[in-house]
């Protein structure tokens, strides 16, 4: 393992503490672990609150900001964050509004948060929450804890969190977050494992010709693996496999997900073959973003994520953001 | 079971989480994301230190801090799950500052009642309840025919480790591993053995006994 770190056990404080020096703008509490908006909170604003393991930056903390989350809270590497931090980033972002929690459907993030809601109800704090569960490489939920949260937690976070600034009350923000989810769609591929730095190795062994096929973003395996087959091929199974999931009869907003180790140029490359199939099958594409936004440390491969768009959706992502993590119109 | 062989239990239980912690990596690197040795050692070296600065006064509240502790520093599905599981078996415990065997059958069931609650998950599913539930109807067997702690707690801990060895052939249908579907078939859930050596850990100190009592010489569990 190579990694510019100190001591595997003081990663996520001193990341944190990175991230205060690198973002002055914003309030982070590195004793209760969680990331604000230096406004928060705002008196009748609902708040917008995620969190979720570290590892997977920018979500969350780099989308903390105008027109998105206002808090995050990061857990340690992969792990969800624990009731304590969640109540007190929902305490700090409650406005008398309300709070939705943006939850991935993992059953750490699930229970963690669900705890943390109970907490902030003896207080008096009204929260709803919004499970992100996109994933379509998890075939049937009866058999699993249902599908992941994974690259469309992205497209909740910014479509809500605009809801949320332009004065939405809170079933409205937790309406519209619950819509974009049902609309959305994820399939992701990893051509290597990820390695946490308190394991020190990958998390698995993946012969240099394999890759996995429907992993999610931690670093665990994925559906089933298969031989490296050409960027054009990739992209149209995993399109097909999402398009075969739900209906994709109008505009999407396309989503191009780098998982950390795979650089800009073949997402790129990716984001061309996702254009010219989705043209072939007549699915239009409204907007689009290529990146690494939702990584699983230093694994390489990418996920596609496609969510029927309606015409407010797309008006609510246009809307100005301005967070580390994606900025625009502000 | 007096206070002291409550705090033994947390103790000796710290002590086989930290020694298995590479273990228990590689058993959740192979159907999870490897992190379940690392988190739960990070929890149960908290809850040590978290007795060593309040030495509370009954059974029960032994249990019920090593479970907030657990809950406020592991993260994770595990860190709800063993959280809640020792919180509710000591809230269940008289708050006294002994507990006898049956007692302790009761609040052993309390703790895999509130586990399979917040959990959903049920015996077959490839989870620690598949180590707990055995190792509970074995201690509470062996109670109801009369063994002492050690005796009860020696069975309970055979149930426990047969009940994790018997999670190798089963198909995950909760937590992460479930994702991997028939992939999750062959490998050991790190839940479950996790969840054994906790047992094995009550077993170890109840042979011996804080004060250093063989285990005839255990009549107040």
């Amino acid at each position: 393992m190579k990694k510019f770190i100190n001591d595997p056990a003081d990663v996520v404080a001193q990341a944190l503490d990175g991230f205060a020096a690198a973002h002055p703008e914003l309030r982070v509490d590195t004793a209760q672990r969680y990331i604000a908006r230096a406004d928060a909170p705002r008196p009748g604003k609902v708040g917008l609150v995620s969190g979720g393991g570290s590892g997977h930056e920018p979500l969350h903390a780099g989308f903390v900001g105008a027109g998105m989350l206002d808090a995050a809270c990061p857990g340690e590497i992969f792990t969800s964050p624990v009731p304590d931090q969640i109540l007190a980033a929902t305490r700090a972002v409650d406005g008398g509004a309300g709070v939705v929690h943006i939850v991935k459907n993992y059953t750490g993030d699930v229970l963690n948060f669900q705890l943390a809601a109970e907490l902030a109800a003896d207080e008096g704090i009204t929260v709803e929450t919004v499970l992100v569960d996109d994933d379509v490489a998890v075939q049937d939920s009866t058999w699993t804890a249902g599908r992941r949260g994974t690259g469309a937690t992205l497209l909740v976070e910014k479509i809500a969190g605009a809801r949320a600034e332009e004065g939405g009350g809170l079933a409205e923000v937790a309406a519209a977050a619950r819509e974009v989810n049902a609309a959305s769609g994820s399939f992701a591929y990893a051509l290597t494992a990820a390695t946490t730095p308190a394991a020190g190795r990958p998390g698995f062994e993946l012969p240099g010709d394999e890759i996995e096929a429907g992993v999610g973003i931690h670093g665990e395996p994925g559906r089933h693996r298969e031989r490296l087959r050409p960027a054009r091929e990739l992209v149209r199974t995993a399109l097909d496999a999402i398009l075969a999931a739900k209906p994709f009869d109008g505009p999407v907003i396309l989503l191009v997900n780098g998982l950390g180790g795979t650089p800009l140029i073949e997402l790129y490359l990716i984001c061309g073959e996702a254009a010219r199939y989705l043209a072939e099958r007549g699915v239009p594409i409204a907007r689009r973003l290529v990146g690494n936004y939702v990584t699983s440390l230093d694994m390489a491969g990418m996920s596609l994520t496609l969510c029927r768009a309606t015409d407010e959706m797309i008006r609510l992502w246009d809307a100005p953001v301005r967070t580390p993590g994606l900025r625009w119109g502000a | 079971m007096d206070v002291a062989l409550a705090r033994e239990w947390m103790r000796a239980t710290a002590a086989a989480v930290a020694a298995g912690a590479d273990r228990l990596t590689r058993l959740d690197a192979a159907i999870g994301d490897g992190d379940h040795g690392v988190n739960l050692n990070r929890g149960f070296t908290a809850v040590v230190a978290a007795l060593d600065q309040e030495a509370p006064p009954t059974v029960g509240e032994v249990l019920a801090k090593a479970g907030s502790t657990l809950m406020s520093r592991v993260g994770g599905a595990s860190g709800p799950l063993y959280g809640s599981a020792l919180r509710a078996a000591g809230r269940a415990l008289p708050q006294t500052s002994a507990v006898r065997p049956d007692e302790l059958v009761a609040a052993l069931r309390a703790g895999l009642d509130a586990v399979r609650k917040l959990g959903g998950a049920a015996p077959g599913d490839k989870t620690m309840i598949d180590a707990y539930a055995p190792a509970l109807d074995a201690f509470e067997q062996a109670v109801a025919a009369g063994a002492g702690l050690a005796q009860a707690a020696a069975a309970a801990a055979r149930a426990a480790t047969a009940g994790a060895e018997a999670t190798v052939p089963m198909r995950a249908r909760k937590g992460r591993a479930s994702y991997l579907g028939e992939r999750s078939v062959g490998h050991q859930d790190p839940g479950a053995t996790s969840a054994s050596l906790m047992f094995q850990a009550l077993s170890d100190v109840s042979q011996v006994g804080p004060s250093g009592a063989d285990s005839a010489g255990v009549k107040h569990c």
